[in-house]
């Protein structure tokens, strides 16, 4: 039992270590990176050029249709072939910013679309210019609609991010993984790494509640 | 002011305007009425260019815009700054106070100093009788109360035309009156008006000119007086008997 206690509480350290390092930065940039891919997207969709919604199409099929897991492969292991070589951190900003800008432009596009029609046209007749309008009316309109599921998104992000110890970053489940490997003490490793994230993720979910609680000051309850 | 000739509206192939000419004088209130699918406020929404016509041209202000020809985005942006619209629906934008609401147009669009704007909209809001409201949020605010913001927003814009499409139709009954004085009080200060209502009273009792459009055409226009007194068109009879019943029930 002090065996246990001792080895939790020195694999503490470097699975702290490995979240502040690798953990949080690969979600939050991955997320900010994949959320103004997905909103260009979502604009692509809802424009009228025939073009954008073919290109936006193709993408969120192809992100949507495949594992997550193959395309951070492909990205990490396959393109080499090719001749282009990336850095195991690149590499996995890359795949789950293209993810998180497929799923999300579907959650963007839609909250986008709820606005009313009204609102589009009070800005035009007040002169505004499509980027004022956007900016200025739709987009914060939409962003309190899709605040939940985007907050879903952000939450499946942080744990996908596991799958980045595959093509070699040193993030919290793969520093669980290596000090497991030396101990075998699978159980105790994975279930601290486990408690880790939904920490991680239940903190998250208490920003979220003060972010809706924000954005509802305007509608009445 | 304004003149309109031989305006033409397509959806398709449905043809909503089939050839209007109009012509309001500066300081003018116009009342336009007519049955619920007679056109009239697509002939509104094409003033503003919410609906781009199909052909014909628009003066106001002595700036032509010919709607045969293609027109570049400027040439609408700046055709479109000399009216502001009024909606049914008020359209205010619900994640903004009455004040930015009001400010929004002055200071996103015409880049105006942001205090100035404030000032000017803090009096807008208190002229349309909101001025303790100027921090509330459209949801806070009654129909009347956001109609009346809705207003001040138009005005900020210094528009050379109001228009107006059916500005009480969503009112309770109870509000329309604050909405309507309102507007009359512009009216009497000499604006440009143009008003797509059911309000007869406001008809009656305010407009310099009533137009009756009916199947995208004006059938009759006049004094209010000769067209509700003196109908000289069969239409015009058969539908202000129809409202007038209406109105007995």
């Amino acid at each position: 039992m002090e065996r246990l206690v001792d080895i939790a509480q020195s694999s503490f350290l470097p699975l702290i270590e490995a979240t502040i390092q690798f953990t949080l930065p690969l979600s939050i940039i991955s997320f900010i990176f994949g959320l103004v891919l997905a909103i260009l997207t979502a604009l692509a969709r809802i424009s009228t050029v025939k073009i954008f919604q073919i290109i936006a199409r193709i993408y969120v099929s192809i992100i949507r249709g495949t594992p997550l897991l193959v395309q951070l492969f492909i990205l990490f292991y396959g393109l080499p072939t090719l001749g282009i070589t990336i850095d195991p951190f690149p590499a996995a900003v890359i795949g789950f910013s293209l993810n998180v800008g497929a799923y999300a432009s579907e959650v963007i596009r839609a909250a986008i679309l709820s606005i009313p029609k009204g609102q589009w046209e009070a800005a035009d007749t007040i002169g505004m210019s499509y980027t004022q309008s956007l900016r200025r009316v739709i987009l914060p309109q939409a962003s309190r609609v899709s605040l939940p599921p985007l907050s879903n998104t952000f939450i499946s992000l942080i744990k996908d991010t596991s799958l980045a110890s595959l093509i070699l970053v040193t993030e919290m489940f793969r520093v669980a993984q290596q000090i497991a490997a030396t101990n075998y003490e699978f159980l105790l490793l994975y279930g601290q790494a486990a408690l880790l994230y939904w920490v991680i993720c239940f903190a998250l979910s208490l920003i979220q509640g003060r972010l809706e609680n924000r954005f509802d000051r305007y509608v009445s309850r | 002011m304004i003149s309109i000739k031989n305006l033409h509206k397509k959806f398709g192939d449905l043809e909503v305007l089939k050839g209007i000419d109009a012509d309001v004088q500066k300081g003018q209130a116009i009342v336009v009425i007519g049955p619920s699918g007679s056109g009239k406020t697509t002939f509104l929404r094409c003033l503003n260019t919410l609906e781009t016509p199909t052909s014909g041209s628009v003066t106001i202000d002595e700036q032509t815009v010919d709607f045969s020809k293609s027109l570049s985005k400027k040439q609408i942006m700046a055709f479109r700054k000399q009216s502001a619209m009024v909606f049914q629906h008020y359209n205010l934008f619900p994640h903004m106070t009455a004040l930015e609401n009001v400010m929004e147009g002055p200071i996103t669009v015409q880049k105006q100093d942001k205090k100035l704007a404030r000032k000017k909209a803090e009096q807008l809001l208190t002229k349309v009788g909101l001025g303790e409201k100027i921090n509330e949020y459209p949801f806070q605010l009654s129909g009347g109360q956001q109609q009346r913001v809705g207003i001040a927003r138009a005005l900020a814009l210094e528009p050379k035309v109001m228009l107006f499409d059916e500005p009480t139709s969503a009112l309770d009954p109870e509000l329309v009156g604050e909405v309507l004085q309102v507007m009359k009080d512009l009216a009497a200060e000499g604006m440009t008006m143009v008003v797509v209502t059911h309000e007869m009273r406001f008809a009656k009792g305010v407009a310099d000119e009533v137009l009756f459009m009916d199947e995208g055409r004006i059938i009759e226009r006049g004094k209010p007086e000769d067209i509700f007194n003196h109908p000289k068109e069969e239409r015009t009879q058969r539908f202000l008997n129809l409202i007038q019943k209406t109105d007995i029930i």
